[in-house]
């Protein structure tokens, strides 16, 4: 079971609801091959550095798994298909990746503490 | 006594700064491809890389930058080609 990290990009024109179905579609079928998500991140409507198809910005979508590694292909494929889906990028994580992940994520708990409290 | 020529005051021979590598000297072992303001720092304002002799970096951090740069190229968080990026 190696760990994976997953950013894509959904179109714009998508309304919320239907981003969200395009991600729940994406998590069904990691859980259908036995995968366990560990951590996800929506960093919603973000501007792009320079236009993919004719846009300037884009839905961005972090998903950390756990999986064994034949789901990969299949995980990809279904990304290529899915014409909502603008640009993704799956990294495989080593154990410095896997520590920095978790820091990062330490810190955003923190930072949202310490904005609940202010 | 052309040899006692005394300077009003003392000329600072510009010291050569010791160039060092962030990466190590601080020991950070990863280098994200996600915060792009952190690669822009190393990217110069066409958003090219900056060589090894500029930023100090040893080739072993400096091949991490590159991927890191690529991946973040690739999804866009980073332009392929910029002007007046800083």
């Amino acid at each position: 079971m190696n760990r994976y990290e997953t950013v894509f990009i959904l179109t714009p024109v998508l309304s919320e609801e239907q981003a969200a179905e395009t991600v729940d579609k994406f998590k069904k079928f990691l859980k259908g091959k036995g995968a366990s998500i560990k951590h996800e991140e929506n960093w919603g409507l973000r501007k792009l550095a320079y236009p993919i198809q004719k846009k300037t910005t884009g839905f961005y979508y972090l998903m950390e798994f756990e999986a064994p590694g034949e789901v990969i292909t299949p995980f990809e494929t279904e990304f290529r298909r899915d014409e909502r889906v603008l640009r993704f990028l799956t990294t495989a994580m080593d154990k410095f990746h896997t520590l920095y992940a978790e820091s990062r994520r330490n810190k955003a708990k923190e930072k949202k503490e310490t904005k609940a409290e202010a | 006594m052309a040899d006692e020529i005394r300077y009003l005051n003392p000329i600072d021979i510009e010291t050569k700064q010791e160039k060092y590598c962030r990466f190590k000297k601080h020991g950070i072992k990863y280098i994200d491809y996600k915060d792009a303001d952190f690669l822009l720092k190393l990217c110069n304002e066409q958003g090219k890389l900056l060589p090894r002799r500029l930023t100090g970096t040893s080739l072993k951090y400096q091949r991490k930058v590159a991927q890191a740069v690529k991946k973040a190229r690739h999804l866009a968080l980073m332009p392929y080609v910029a002007d007046m990026l800083k």
